[in-house]
């Protein structure tokens, strides 16, 4: 169903181009991004490969310090209630404003992207485990407490795997989210990735280049989704019980 | 000496203008006796079990387990809550096996001898018919079946107090009666000390040496009456005129506390 919409959608943008004398530079019709695709394939797919990079690595510290962070917020309802509207206050500093920052501490190039792609995905991860071990159950740490558990082992026993299906529905939002703050930090301040690739291409009135750099984006990102949302179904069957189990939808 | 000690609890939730669950409650049990509480709904018996295990602490009074006073939930304590309550992520076997992996001894010892352990929670399931079940999640089983499997967990770390709050609730009266006999063969083989809360006056009669009656909200006791029948007691103890005028004797009780509150 996706394949026949996105066909569908192609031959739409082919027949407009056909139809309606539109210049190259304002639409370029489907077959000429795909010319330039070919034309551009080994610079498309270092830049591709460098955005990749700083995505994931600024993904894997947003996931680690989220992780931790989340705990720490989540387990004391005082700091979470302190902590709560700060967390959403810095989440709506739009982000762009923090690249020229970077830049000034960093220099251009890899490490402002990857800490832009860090900054934008560790927020929804915070916020969403932090949420999930703050909304456990009375009754399920009751179970741990009458043993005479200890903070730590409820936590350990309760808090996290509670949290869970929080935190891997975060995944899929901070990939995507951190993919964007990658390529945002690329094309203000970097001369690779696919961001800058577009930049670049802009400033020569590539068009056809700057729409392919696009579908590389979409492509990459689609990519990443689906491989968080694999991740997630795989880890947490428990919290839809087994719903999307096999044999039903 | 009793095991477990109440002197004129009194326990309250929320602040000051918060329900009044127990008043002036005061019971004590001795080591290894089957003690079970009965009472009009909502009068705070699931209340007094939080108070007993240290879940709640109460606003006054004190409650001494084990000759110290509980300032908070210790292992030696086994708990089947009244809506059995089991972790979603874990199956069935490990649920069981919980609290294991908190309570001392064991917590340090179940690495090196987990097949021990699994064999243990193995017969457990097996006595309450569970066998075939490991694996299973709890939202695959009925409402019986976590039962059982609650009971389990409240035994498996072979717990010196054990506290069933209305364990075979959800259970049909065939199955019930069964687990009655299972539950007796446990406690006649271990000697635990039981606090048993049902709302089933021939269950009470069966299984326990001493009922304990409560009042409507805010609860005390009221009345207490000494089971005499031998053990191990079987169904036929049940058609016993004795066993009938009991449980008829207990209705009347309850019934007269519901109308106090009235
Ligand atoms: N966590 C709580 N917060 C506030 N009030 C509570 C809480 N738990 C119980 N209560 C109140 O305390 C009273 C006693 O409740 P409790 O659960 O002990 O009754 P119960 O005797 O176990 O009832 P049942 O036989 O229906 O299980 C009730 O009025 C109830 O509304
Ligand atoms: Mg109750």
């Amino acid at each position: 169903m996706p394949w026949m919409v996105i066909t569908g959608f192609i031959l739409v943008w082919e027949l407009i181009c056909l139809i309606f004398p539109i210049k190259t530079f304002i639409l370029p019709a489907p077959h000429v991004i795909v010319q330039s695709m070919i034309t551009w394939w080994p610079q498309i797919l270092e830049n591709s490969g460098q955005t990749l990079f700083t995505t994931v690595v600024g993904f894997l510290i947003a996931v680690a310090f989220g992780l931790a962070g989340g705990v720490v917020i989540g387990s004391s309802t005082l700091i979470y209630n302190g902590f709560y509207p700060l967390l959403i206050g810095f989440n709506a500093i739009p982000k762009v404003a923090i690249v020229p920052i970077l830049v000034l501490w960093f220099g251009i190039g890899t490490v402002p992207a990857i800490i832009t792609a860090f900054i934008i995905s560790f927020f929804p991860i915070l916020v969403n485990v932090a949420t999930g071990i703050a909304t456990v159950e009375p009754e399920l740490k009751d179970v741990l407490r009458a043993l005479g558990a200890s903070n730590r082992q409820i936590i350990m026993k309760v808090g996290l795997p509670r949290s869970m299906p929080y935190f891997f529905a975060s995944l899929k939002v901070a990939i995507t989210v951190a993919f964007v703050g990658s390529i945002m930090s690329e094309t203000v301040a970097a001369n690779v990735g696919i961001g800058a690739l577009m930049m670049a291409a802009q400033g020569r009135f590539e068009v056809p280049l700057v729409f392919a750099g696009l579908i590389a984006t979409a492509v990459m990102g689609i990519m990443l989704y689906v491989i968080a949302e694999t991740i997630e179904r795989r880890v947490i069957g428990w919290a839809t019980r087994g719903i999307n189990g096999p044999g039903s939808v | 000496m009793a095991f477990v000690e109440l002197k004129d609890i009194w326990l309250r939730y929320g602040g000051a203008e918060g329900t009044l669950a127990l008043k002036n409650a005061s019971m004590s049990v001795r080591d290894g006796e089957f003690v079970a509480v009965v009472g009009p709904s909502g009068c705070g018996k699931s209340t007094l079990m939080k108070a007993v295990t240290g879940l709640w602490p109460p606003t006054r009074g004190e409650v001494t387990v084990a000759g110290k006073a509980v300032k908070g939930p210790v292992g030696i304590v086994g708990m089947a809550f009244q809506n059995s309550v089991q972790l979603p992520w874990r199956n069935t076997l490990d649920n069981i096996m919980l609290p294991l992996e908190i309570v001392e001894p064991h917590a340090s010892r179940l690495h090196a001898h987990k097949s021990d352990y699994v064999a243990k929670a193995r017969e457990l399931m097996g006595l309450v018919g569970l066998t075939g079940f490991e694996k299973r999640y709890p939202w695959q089983l009925s409402g019986g079946m976590q039962q059982r499997a609650s009971l389990c967990r409240a035994l498996i770390h072979d717990p010196k107090l054990l506290m069933l709050d209305e364990p075979f609730g959800a259970l049909d009266m065939f199955t019930r009666e069964e687990l009655w006999g299972v539950l007796q063969d446990l406690w006649m083989a271990r000697k635990p000390t039981v606090i048993l809360v049902t709302h089933d006056l021939r269950e009470a009669v069966f299984l326990a040496d001493r009922i304990l009656v409560m009042s409507a909200r805010p609860g005390r006791f009221v009345a207490e009456y000494n089971v005499p029948f031998p053990r191990p007691r079987t169904l036929e103890t049940t058609y016993l005129p004795d066993f009938i005028e009991i449980t008829h004797m207990l209705r009347s009780l309850i019934q007269s506390a519901r109308q106090d509150a009235a």
